[in-house]
């Protein structure tokens, strides 16, 4: 039986994972000291090579797996990180850069794309090819697998695309898309070997290669000496299943784990700087607000959305729901990012103006029922915090508690109001897969003509100057009237042994430095 | 006697078949079902659909049960949606660790809580009885979970006497002995004190016997009347106790496994509950049945045995 299994937890919120290195050209060539680019660890000594690094995710049981096309959780991300490559991968600022495909150039209509391969081999020793990319995506098309890179892929006629040359493949689109970049580094787009259909025996072209594998409990990984960017510093990586934080920081206190990821903000502040681990944090990881369905009574009011807007306090939300580690939000998703909209004024609670704003559109003593769940850290925490806040603008916040395992699909349909965050992804594939007419996963049931007419002149602008300008003007409308109530940003926290250097410290979850083994040794 | 055990096992049979269909039921009525669950946060519809499909969720509840209970006659457990592996391969790979920790626990906990509580019957009201008596009703009061982060943080994580989990270790947990200490601590911690509390119970009360006073009275020797006499009767309630401290034990089980990273039947549930993958749930439900009967049967049988007056009551 080949059914798809991509195990799922309330952990994996990630939507685009990552394999990678910061500086594209520059690396290579075992024993340079990693991270070319801002933002990595600078500890001085050079990088020293060997050494088995120990790492512990939260796991999905049996569900896991080292299909790189089924992985949902950060557990699967990286691993599949370890033993494979994709195309192109997330900058910190979430741009596209090169991995496996070594340029792309666009057709003056931007409705193909040519990408030329690196020369790379795979850990069997066959060369990366053409063909390699096509079955790859194929099978991540197939409408049968329900694969969750399949969406990302929709713009690409598969039929249609076809290898040039050994190491170029040229890709048919079925409509202009400037930033198809973003859809060669989506998540879970590994390349794999033409023809693979069981994933016992990995083979990838990956950094590490596979040694063994027991779902829930471990992976062991071998360096992989032939690595096109350059061959990892240690020997071998070794990955451990602990869904417990407690448990997690408990084997990286006891010198069980190098490097233990997902940690609570709480445990952060009890051992940072202390000396006994280091504290990572990575910024601008997941996106935390509450969605407002903008088809349905009270938020089909615009003015209803922006008292809303107006009610938050952010700094209070951060601090309490967060433990403070985060960064305020501003109504807007991808803080940091390529083509965030910086310069727009910050929002601050002005309950004097919500309340004019509710009296306009006639929604006083207005109560609404907020969705939440334990499904993400802070939730139920930020609900409380904001029903509070809402009570002093005179509206009745009732806070309903759901399921965590269904959380995700009972709120896409069903209530007005609900908790909501998001792992990295660029902004791009934020409108594209949750704020167009006919996005997949649209939670605010945004649908407007006119932010649609945007987007596709988005895609079909080359100049990327003034593809920002087109950014700037969606996110505009979003900010003064989407629904999207973004408070803030929080920050991933990873704990590491006090030996373990070379950890990227800007790379938020999912981008190419998050969880990249390669570059990290044992001092 | 052997028509009382062939009642006893039918009705154990019924119960677990209860158990199964309980559990079904149950699961049927959680919101959402493997595909919302394996979905997650891109709850997509159509791949919701895609994946339901491809694990055949669309057809109805009954048609799925039947199917499943026709397997389990054959001793087929039927296959997890979530790894697409057969059930009992995946039981099979949890029993290892928590029957470890389940026998090492009543290996140990069967001469500690006889003990403590004859040792306390033996002084009773006494210094030795009062402090035994405080010291267990103080431990039982605390949370398995609490009392493992405690004995974690003070006896591994302070004084590093003991690997504060066993990650890494996979099911091989015979090979790394100092790992299982503290989970087993954790897991004797609680049945302790209530065995140790019936036992002195029992105790004090079959030493006042007229019994007691007679066989005293032939002048048995003071540690035979304790043991040969008194003890039996002390006994029997402690092991109906004891039986049904399993299932409880079976939850202890749980938290331990998860604050300890042991990859047992505990850990199984809650991946198998969280995806909603619903033939493991069964298969454990099965098993976890099955073992409350036995064991429950079993304590019956040592209370006819020791205490037939008692046991004639099961």
């Amino acid at each position: 039986m080949n059914t798809p299994h991509p195990g799922l937890r309330r952990r994996g919120f990630l939507a685009v994972a990552a394999v990678g290195g910061i500086g594209l050209a520059g690396l290579g060539g075992a024993g340079c000291s990693p991270g070319t680019g801002t933002g990595t660890e600078t500890r001085s000594g050079a990088a020293r090579k060997g050494g088995r690094l120990r790492v512990a995710f939260a796991g999905g049981g049996a569900a896991e797996t080292l299909d790189p096309h089924l992985g949902n959780l950060f557990a699967d991300a990286a691993r599949a990180k370890a033993l494979f490559d994709k195309l192109a991968d997330y900058g910190p600022d979430l741009t596209a850069r090169p991995r496996l495909a070594e340029r792309w150039e666009a057709s003056a209509g931007l409705d193909r794309w040519s990408v030329t391969l690196r020369d790379a081999v795979f850990h069997d020793g066959r060369p990366v090819t053409a063909e390699d990319v096509l079955f790859s995506y194929r099978r991540i098309a197939d409408p049968k697998k329900a694969f969750r890179a399949r969406a990302s892929l929709e713009p690409i006629d598969l039929e249609a695309s076809r290898a040039t040359g050994p190491r170029t493949v040229e890709f048919r689109l079925k409509r202009p898309t400037a930033e198809f970049p973003n859809v060669l580094a989506a998540f879970g787009a590994y390349i794999v070997p033409k023809d693979t259909q069981r994933f016992d025996e990995p083979v990838g072209s990956g950094p590490f290669r596979h040694v063994s594998f027991a779902p829930g409990r471990s992976a062991r990984f071998r360096r992989n000496d032939a690595y096109w960017d350059g061959a990892p510093h240690l020997d071998e990586l070794e990955f451990v299943v602990a869904n417990e934080e407690s448990a997690r920081v408990n084997a990286l206190l006891g010198g069980q784990v190098d490097y233990a990821h997902e940690l609570a903000p709480t445990t952060a502040r009890a051992h940072e700087g202390k000396g006994r681990i280091d504290i990572v944090r990575l910024r601008n990881s997941a996106m935390q607000g509450f969605v407002m369905k903008t088809d349905r009574p009270p938020f089909d009011d615009p003015r209803v959305r922006e008292a809303f807007f107006l009610i938050a306090d952010r700094d209070e939300l951060v601090k309490g729901a967060l433990s403070g580690a985060g960064e305020t939000g501003n109504d807007l998703f991808g803080k940091g990012y390529a083509y965030y909209a910086a310069g727009l004024p910050q929002r601050r609670q002005d309950l004097d103006r919500a309340r004019r704003l509710l009296k306009e559109a006639g929604a006083e003593d207005l109560k609404v029922t907020l969705d939440t769940s334990p499904v993400a850290a802070g939730f139920t925490e930020a609900a409380g915090i904001f029903r509070d806040q809402a009570a002093k603008a005179g509206v009745t916040v009732e806070v309903r508690v759901g399921n965590k395992d269904s959380y995700w699909k009972d709120i896409l349909d069903h209530g007005t109001f609900a908790s909501y965050r998001s792992g990295a992804m660029p902004i791009e594939s934020h409108i594209s897969q949750r704020l167009l007419s006919d996005s997949t996963t649209n939670a605010t049931h945004w649908r407007r003509k006119d932010f649609d007419e945007l987007y596709r002149r988005l895609q079909s602008t080359k100049d990327a100057q003034e593809r920002a300008g087109l950014y700037e003007r969606m996110q505009r409308i979003l900010h003064s009237e989407g629904g999207f109530l973004v408070w803030g940003f929080a920050d991933w926290i990873v704990g590491t042994s006090r030996r373990v250097r070379g950890v990227a410290r800007d790379a938020p979850a999912n981008t190419l430095d998050w969880a990249r083994f390669d570059k990290v040794w044992l001092a | 006697m052997s028509r009382w055990i062939v009642r006893r096992i039918l009705l154990g049979a019924a119960q677990t078949a209860a158990v199964v269909l309980l559990v079904f039921a149950l699961t049927e009525a959680l919101p959402g079902d493997a595909a919302v669950a394996l979905a997650g946060d891109d709850p997509d519809p159509a791949r919701i659909a895609a994946i339901r499909e491809a694990l055949h969720l669309d057809r109805p509840a009954h048609e799925r049960l039947g199917e499943w209970a026709a397997g389990l006659l054959h001793g087929d457990l039927g296959v997890s949606l979530a790894s697409g592996r057969p059930v009992a391969a995946a039981l099979a790979e949890g029993f290892g660790p928590t029957l470890l920790l389940a026998a090492l626990t009543l290996a140990l906990l069967i001469p500690a809580g006889v003990g403590l509580g004859v040792l306390a019957a033996r002084r009773e009201g006494g210094p030795v009885d009062r402090v035994v008596s405080s010291v267990t009703l103080a431990v039982y009061a605390v949370p398995e979970f609490a009392l493992g982060v405690l004995l974690v943080t003070v006896l591994a994580l302070r004084l590093g006497w003991l690997p504060p989990t066993a990650v890494g270790y996979g099911t091989d947990l015979l090979a790394h002995p100092e790992a299982l200490v503290l989970p087993v601590l954790v897991l004797l911690s609680r049945p302790v004190c209530s065995i140790s509390r019936l036992v002195r119970a029992g105790m004090v009360e079959a030493l006042a016997s007229p019994y007691a006073a007679h066989a005293r009275r032939y002048g048995l020797s003071g540690a035979r009347v304790r043991y040969a006499h008194a003890l039996p009767n002390a006994v029997a309630p402690a092991a109906q106790q004891l039986a049904r401290t399993v299932d409880w034990l079976l939850c202890g089980v749980i938290v331990v496994e998860a604050l300890f990273v042991i990859p047992g039947l505990g850990t199984v549930l809650m991946d198998a509950v969280a995806a909603r993958d619903v033939p493991v749930v069964q298969g454990l439900a099965v098993v976890f049945g099955l073992v409350a009967v036995v064991l429950n049967l079993a304590a019956d049988l040592v209370a006819h045995r020791f205490a037939p007056r008692a046991g004639a009551a099961a």
